[in-house]
């Protein structure tokens, strides 16, 4: 039928029609799912470093997480190898450890135990150095080290410094 | 304008319009039940009405919940439980029959495999419900989400990790999730609106396709007889209902389900007045803290069996591991070789199989909940590797099966 046809080209059209507002819809929806502006403007910490204590945890907040910063004493910073000084962020004097505090498997928070100088995981038994490098599983990679620039004695969490780029290039951030 | 009769009585009035009539005979006076069957048969019911008891008791929650990082914990602790009048009971009714709806889901699920009612026609019966189970899933986790408390907190923060897919990374698509870097506002909306309106829709979408996957095979039987229901239905029609291997759904088979029904609802009501703290875990009566681990992490009892197949691996092994739980029971009636509709024990090896997988899942169950140490560990990886190794021979098993 001729009429036939016309119809057909009408579903054609209106399909076609149908299918640009589909994908107009789709991402639509995905953008209205991504973090918003303040959520993302939310994402800067500063810390102050001067009276942290030798083999004391500090934990603060950045983007909703903890973030574990741990003052060396000289005995743990001699003993490292180049692999765990790498990741040593240096202020002055002093070594600290800077890292995201989640265990790298699934994102729970490891205890640290001062007198073994490491991480315990408590949820898989997963274990971290004081540098915060896997060393034994399940976790599969070293806790992560956030973006930092470092002020005289202020860290700030967020922004990424020149010490911070060195140590991307390098590989140690994770 | 068609044309239309005066009617005598409300009932002819509706029939006249809406043909309440036929569609009573259509969907329940001649939909027929084969004779032979247990008390098994009456699950679905029992589902049908707990789904309908989280309907209700979730509608009084919602009249005073509060989806907010801030008010969360305190609606549901304080507001619902130590002010609205009988707060506690919609509370407790809705937790527990949130439990024990996955314990009748499972029950429901192995009737299935065990009398072989997915098979020969019934594959869309059993895919549909598969589906059901996978939303029911996604409502119980989104739903557990909702008082803000530790385990709700870390529990989410544990499974959308999940979908960084392991060294992969995915940042991005974890943070898309979550609308943050961490579970909070954002997350605990848009797991608000799929608890109360995207996957209830969903789940009665479904529960109306499953109803109509069983229309046409219609319910197996306790033989697995294949019975010629049209033939069979005559014979009920034309008065011979002893030699009918078929009676009514309504009013015939309905009065047993109740029946079943109604020692469930004793059951069930027993446990929300006396026994509520089994669906309830003492970790989520702290409010949420970003920086706090409970030292355990561990998810509700009816999904321990999956959480321990992802977890005695490495993390990449885990992640296909626990993928493959999810979605393998969907491929069943495939992997089944045999054409006998027969109960397990009349099949030979598979007869084994069913056995050492349902004792295999409960073994898992337990593992699950004990901390991930020495000989747990072990136990958890052996149980965990025979559930994989099960669905793998399956082909095999049932290939050889003599018929039956």
């Amino acid at each position: 039928m001729a009429d036939n046809g016309r119809r057909d080209f009408m579903g054609k059209v209106f399909g076609g029609w149908a299918a640009l507002g589909g994908l107009g819809a789709l991402y639509a929806a995905k953008k209205s799912w991504d973090p918003l502006p303040s959520v993302k403007a939310a994402g800067f910490t500063k810390v102050d470093l001067s009276s942290a204590e030798p083999n004391v945890l500090n934990v603060e907040k950045w983007r909703g997480k903890p973030i574990f910063i741990l003052k060396k004493t000289p005995e743990m910073v001699a003993k490292q190898s180049e692999k765990e000084t790498a990741r040593d962020v240096i202020v002055g004097n002093d070594h600290f450890l800077v890292c995201i505090g989640l265990c790298t498997h699934l994102g729970c928070i490891p205890a640290y135990r001062p007198q073994k100088h490491d991480f315990k995981c408590a949820c898989h038994g997963g274990e971290f150095d004081a540098s915060g490098i896997n060393t034994a599983p399940p976790p599969p990679s070293p806790m992560v080290i956030p973006p930092f620039k470092i002020e005289g004695k202020t860290i700030i969490l967020g922004e990424e410094g020149p010490e911070y780029k060195k140590m991307k290039e390098a590989g140690v951030i994770a | 304008m068609a044309h239309f009769e005066k009617a005598h009585s409300l009932e002819e009035w509706l029939d006249q319009r809406l043909a309440i009539k036929t569609l009573r005979r259509v969907l329940a006076e001649e939909y027929w039940i084969p004779k032979n069957i247990n008390f098994l048969w009456a699950m679905g019911m029992v589902l049908a009405v707990t789904f309908g008891i989280l309907v209700v008791s979730g509608i009084f929650l919602l009249c005073y919940y509060q989806p907010n990082v801030n008010l969360a914990f305190d609606s549901v602790n304080y507001t619902i439980m130590q002010e609205v009048e009988f707060g506690w009971l919609w509370r407790h009714m809705h937790a527990v029959a949130a439990s024990v709806v996955f314990l009748i889901i499972y029950i429901h699920m192995f009737t299935g495999i065990y009398y072989g009612s997915y098979k020969k026609g019934r594959e869309l019966i059993w895919i549909s419900g598969m589906l059901l189970f996978v939303s029911f899933s996604a409502e119980a986790f989104s739903g557990y989400m909702l008082p803000w408390g530790q385990m709700s907190y870390w529990a989410g923060m544990v499974i959308t990790n999940l979908f960084s897919l392991g060294s992969l990374e995915l940042n991005g698509l974890v943070e898309w999730i979550r609308g943050d870097y961490v579970p909070g506002q954002a997350f605990l909306n848009r797991f608000f609106m799929l608890h109360v309106f995207l996957m209830p829709l969903i789940i009665m979408a479904l529960i109306g396709l499953h109803f109509g996957t069983l229309r046409i095979p219609h319910v197996n039987n306790q033989d697995g007889e294949e019975i010629d229901f049209e033939e069979e239905s005559k014979k009920y029609l034309a008065g011979k209902r002893r030699e009918a291997k078929v009676i009514r759904f309504q009013p015939d088979f309905l009065s047993k389900d109740m029946f079943v029904v109604s020692i469930f609802l004793i059951f069930f009501f027993y446990l929300v007045f006396w026994h509520y703290d089994f669906a309830m875990d003492p970790i989520n009566f702290d409010p949420a803290d970003p920086l706090k681990t409970p030292p355990h992490i561990y998810p509700e009892w009816y999904f321990l069996w999956s959480y321990e197949i992802l977890r005695p691996f490495p993390k990449d092994p885990g992640l296909v591991a626990f993928g493959f739980a999810q979605v393998i029971f969907f491929f069943l009636p495939f992997l089944d070789k045999s054409p006998n509709v027969a109960p397990a024990n009349r099949r030979g090896p598979f007869k084994y199989w069913f056995w050492i997988l349902l004792v295999d899942m409960i073994v898992l169950t337990m593992m699950g909940k004990l901390p991930p140490q020495g000989i747990y560990s072990t136990i958890g990886l052996v149980a965990a590797v025979v559930f994989i190794v099960l669905w793998i021979i399956l082909p095999v098993v049932t290939k050889k099966e003599k018929a039956v």
